[in-house]
Order: C-alpha cells, then sequence, then structure tokens
C-alpha cells in the first residue's frame, strides 16, 4: 500500500487525503492542531459553490473546475443545498446587474413576483433579480469536521509535527508555505456571522455595490454568514471599517439585519499566486498545492483530484509547475 | 512631460486598485505603457507592513510610483499617510486626497489646501487631487503645488468630464502648470477629449480595472491619450458653421 504524507489539515489537505484514502493509499496528515477551527483560513470560508458568479472576475479554470465541487462534497456525505445564487443590486446600483448578467452565464432574470416566490422575505424590496442556476452552498465547518472523522474512520493518522520529510508528501499549508513558495501573498477576508429569527433565506444572495459589494450565506439555526472584504495584505487584524461596511450593507439588503444578533467577526489571509489561479508545485517527491485564493471550498476537490492523479498515474495535469533544483 | 522635474514619457497614469488578479494589473499596465502608477498604502497598512507582497509586485511594474492618500478624510489622516508613503515607497511624491464627503467623495477644499501647505513645508512634491474650481487651484499653486489634479466626475463614477466649460477655464487660466485630470473617466473618447482640451495627462483606475478585458480596455485608453495629444499639438481647425468643400467645386457641372 503506498504511503503518503498530507502536511496540513485545511480545505486542501483534507480533501488531497480523501482522495488518496479513495486510492487506498495509507495517509498521515500533520497538522499542529488537531482539529479544523480558527487557525485555518478554511473556517473562515463562505461555503458558496458557486463558480459562474465567481466567473465575473476570475479566469476560466475557475468556473469549470468549481462545476466539479457541489458533485463531490455531497459523494462525500457533506450537505449541499443547491439552490442556486441570487444576485441583486440596490436602486441606483441597477446597472451593475446588467453587467454582472452580461459576465455571467447559467443564469435567468427574476421578476418581482418571481424573487417573491424564491426567497418570500425579499419580497417588495427589489425590482429584479438575477437567479443563478447550477450554483451551491455548504457549511463550510460543517463541511470540514466531517472530512476529518470519516477520514479518522478511514484509518488516517493525525498527528501534529511532521518530522522529517520522507516519501511521498502533499504540501498543504496555505500562507504558512510562503517560505517554500515566495510568489505566495495573502489577501485577507473579513466576515461576520449574524443570527436572526426575522429573516429566512435560503440560498446565498450577492449583493452588487461599486463600493461595499456583499455575500449573505445562510446556514443551519438562523445563522447568517455575511462576506467578504478583500484586501490586498496578510494581516489578520479585524478592522472596524470593513465590520462596518459588511453590516451596512447587510442591513441595506434587509433591515432586519439591524435586529439581528452579532455572532462573530473574522478575519484571515488567503494564500493566493499573482494570477489568483491555483498552483501544483512538484519539487521532489513532495507536491505543493497551494494558492486557493478565495476558491478553497470551490477548488480544493479538483486539486486533489488533479494533485493525486499526478503523483499516482503520473498525469501531468494544469496548474502543474515542476522545479529543477 | 516634467513633472517636479522628472521626465515622464507617457501621458497615461494607471491605479492599482480592484483588478481581478495582480497579473491582470501586469498585463494591463505593459499593454497601457503608462509611465505611472499610483498606488493606495491607507487600506492595506496594518502591523509589520502587511501588505508588503502586494506592494512588491506594484514596484515590479517597473514604473515610476505615486503613493496616494485615498479614502482619508482628514488633514491630519492625509499627513500621516503621506508620511507613512514617503517611508514605504521611498519618495517624495504624493497624491494627496482629503475626502470631504463620504457620497460623492468629492475633495474637502479646505482640508486640501491646509494639507497641502504641511506637506510642501515637509518637503513632499504634491500632487492634488482637486476640483476644476480655479481659486482653489490658484490656493494650491499658493500652498507650493506645482501639479494640479482636477477631476473628470466623482470618482468611480464613469462620467466623463461633467463640467467641460470649468475644465477649459481652469486649463486657460493656469496654462504652464501640468494638470492631469483625474477621477471619473469611463471611455478612452473622454480621455482623449480631455487631451485635446490640453490636459497634460490622464489618471484613471475602475475604467480599466472593471472592464471584462482590463489589458485590452487599458490600450484603449493609451490610444486616445496619444490621439488627444496629437490632435492638441496639430492646433485642430476651429467648428463653423458654413460648409466648406475639401476639393474645390470649380469646373464642376452644377447638375450631375
Amino acid at each position: 500500500m503506498t504511503q503518503a504524507r498530507v502536511i496540513g489539515g485545511g480545505v486542501a489537505g483534507l480533501c488531497v487525503a480523501t482522495e488518496l484514502v479513495a486510492r487506498g493509499c495509507e495517509v498521515t496528515v500533520f497538522d499542529p492542531s488537531p482539529r479544523p477551527g480558527p487557525h485555518g483560513c478554511s473556517w473562515w470560508a463562505g461555503g458558496m459553490l458557486a463558480p459562474f458568479c465567481e466567473g465575473e472576475t476570475a479566469e476560466e479554470p475557475v468556473v469549470r473546475l468549481g462545476q466539479e465541487a457541489a458533485d463531490w462534497w455531497e459523494r462525500q456525505g457533506v450537505t449541499v443545498h443547491r439552490q442556486g445564487t441570487l444576485v441583486l443590486a440596490l436602486g441606483r446600483d441597477r446597472r451593475e446587474l446588467d453587467r454582472f448578467a452580461r459576465r455571467v452565464t447559467g443564469h435567468e432574470m427574476l421578476d418581482p413576483a418571481a424573487l417573491a416566490a424564491m426567497e418570500p422575505d425579499l419580497e417588495g424590496r427589489f425590482d429584479r433579480a438575477l437567479h443563478v442556476t447550477g450554483e451551491a452552498h455548504l457549511d463550510p465547518r460543517a463541511a470540514l469536521i466531517h472530512l476529518r472523522d470519516r477520514l479518522e474512520q478511514a484509518g488516517v493518522r493525525f498527528m501534529a509535527e511532521p518530522g522529517r520529510p520522507a516519501g511521498l508528501t502533499f504540501e498543504c499549508r496555505g500562507l504558512a508555505a510562503r517560505d517554500a513558495l515566495p510568489d505566495l501573498r495573502g489577501v485577507k477576508g473579513e466576515m461576520a456571522v449574524l443570527r436572526s429569527a426575522d429573516i429566512r433565506l435560503t440560498r446565498p444572495i450577492r449583493l452588487l455595490h461599486p463600493r461595499y459589494p456583499l455575500y449573505v450565506v445562510p446556514r443551519a439555526d438562523g445563522l447568517f454568514m455575511l462576506g467578504a472584504t478583500q484586501i490586498e495584505s496578510d494581516d489578520r487584524r479585524r478592522s472596524v471599517r470593513s465590520a462596518l461596511e459588511l453590516l451596512s450593507a447587510a442591513y441595506a439588503l434587509h433591515p432586519a439585519f439591524g435586529e439581528a444578533e452579532l455572532v462573530e467577526i473574522g478575519a484571515d489571509a488567503r494564500p493566493a499566486f499573482p494570477d489568483n489561479l491555483p498552483r501544483l508545485v512538484k519539487r521532489g517527491e513532495t507536491i505543493h498545492v497551494n494558492g486557493l485564493f478565495r476558491h478553497g471550498f470551490l477548488l480544493a476537490p479538483a486539486l486533489a483530484r488533479m494533485a493525486v492523479a499526478a503523483a499516482c498515474d503520473g498525469i501531468k495535469p494544469e496548474f502543474w509547475h515542476e522545479d529543477h533544483d | 512631460m516634467q513633472l517636479y522635474g522628472s521626465e515622464i514619457a507617457s501621458r497615461l497614469m494607471l491605479g492599482t486598485a480592484q483588478y481581478p488578479s495582480p497579473s491582470v494589473l501586469t498585463e494591463a499596465f505593459r499593454r497601457s505603457g503608462a509611465g505611472i502608477a499610483t498606488v493606495s498604502v491607507r487600506r492595506e497598512a496594518g502591523n509589520e507592513r502587511a501588505g508588503a507582497a502586494f506592494w512588491d509586485l506594484v514596484r515590479d511594474l517597473d514604473v515610476a510610483l505615486l503613493p496616494n492618500t485615498a479614502g482619508c478624510h482628514s488633514v491630519r489622516e492625509a499627513v500621516t499617510t503621506a508620511q507613512m508613503a514617503r517611508e514605504l515607497f521611498d519618495t517624495p511624491w504624493i497624491k494627496l486626497e482629503v475626502i470631504g464627503h463620504a457620497d460623492t467623495l468629492q475633495p474637502d477644499p479646505f482640508g486640501l489646501v491646509e494639507a497641502a501647505r504641511i506637506l510642501t513645508d515637509e518637503g513632499f512634491k504634491v500632487f492634488p487631487y482637486t476640483t476644476e474650481d480655479v481659486v482653489l487651484a490658484g490656493r494650491l499653486l499658493g500652498a507650493g503645488c506645482e501639479v494640479l489634479m482636477p477631476w473628470g466626475a466623482p470618482i468611480g463614477t464613469g462620467l466623463g468630464l461633467t463640467n467641460i466649460y470649468g475644465l477649459r477655464t481652469l486649463r486657460a487660466q493656469f496654462p504652464e502648470v501640468p494638470m492631469v485630470v483625474d477621477a471619473g473617466l469611463g471611455l478612452p473618447s473622454q480621455a482623449a477629449m480631455a487631451m485635446e482640451m490640453g490636459f497634460d495627462a490622464v489618471l484613471l483606475n475602475t475604467a480599466v480595472a472593471k472592464a471584462g478585458d482590463p489589458a485590452a480596455m487599458a490600450e484603449g485608453f493609451a490610444g486616445a491619450v496619444e490621439a488627444g495629444r496629437l490632435a492638441f499639438e496639430a492646433d485642430p481647425m476651429e467648428p463653423r458653421d458654413m460648409a466648406a468643400p475639401s476639393t474645390p467645386l470649380i469646373g464642376k457641372a452644377f447638375l450631375e
């Protein structure tokens, strides 16, 4: 049985470990923290599986490979909500919706009645909306914990210290791998979690705004995740400015958010390469899986599949970089 | 074109914010041939120079860097940001923004003059983001500014030159002062118009960064800026009401 080591227990590492186990490998995952939690930037993710919406600014591979994600997560037993995404713009920004519609595929324009049928709590607040079908969302924290538990049940060992490098290794440390991948940079994202019993949403909402774009992802128990700022910085402080922007935009989306409980504010820096696309970098027996940027849950399944296929089948996949020392 | 004694080859300046990725930003600069990049220090400034990775990418563009005080709403904030920018980018140049109105991002004329004076006294070369107001322009020059950056329209609106009369007046009042139309441009034709009016350069960001193909739009703007400048230097004809045939009519039959 092939032995493989995975360094890093975030979304990239856990997806790679899952793919390795599926291939019958004997896997050890190394991470200083024993459980998924606030130390890793996957913890702060929105959990939107929205390849088409991301295509507004992201390159083509994100749209194509991201379409694998919802099925992959569902196959692992994670609850995936397939309700699509609703894209909205406030009155004076309504032309933003036209621009978005031009640049994104797989959508239908809704009139107020269709919007009200889809999300009754938004009735009367918007004169039109874009429904991007074929998109989904999940609870990222539940998904991480689920993958971790399944791997443990499958006999995967979790250890804190990687020790000396030996054998086939998948390096999935995210921004912490900057010592080995100097092109990596941090892109800060800030989020908030609110709880409200006054509003119900069944699908992620994207509110287009020239200054303060917002997305709201509904989670169980009346929780709503608000995200996410995108700032060129590896700083992890939670700033008042970003909190103000997120909360103001949420309030503009629906005044009920003004009465919501502020459960959590979080921030982390996401690992990105200059083109904001991921990379698989092979060095000796190590394959780096990194640079997932704001597309961790969206792209990690495809990257994991490609990285493991490269190691096991000798295929050189997309995003493949081979370093010769 | 001389700005504070430095020769700048291109009359197009680009901002560095809001691009889909640093790679797209780099490609946009390459195709635009822009000579100056503005860079915002305020938003990224955290502990331990947290935005360093992005700034390194901007430095690699190999163009002159003009740090700005974007998003500053007070004199004190703008002065502190300018001092930080000088440390970070090792340049006395500063594009001074003091915002007076949150919704329109209109400059605060009073704060702008005060901040310009403070910074000039500290040895900065100040590029003030201003309106087309000639009185304000005079005060800024009096405060030591040697370049002016009047707006075309509010930042990020893409409305073009909303007060052509005001901009013409400003240009005519201070013919020797280098002026850069900054903000509000959405299309290359608007940039060409500013250049035809005799402005020395244009600065834009959103129009390129938020285009579907930023690099193509950057090249489009570069062509427009060059066209507009050539037209200005070529002394364009005056419009007239009477049609004047460009080939003589003599010798041609009246009825064909």
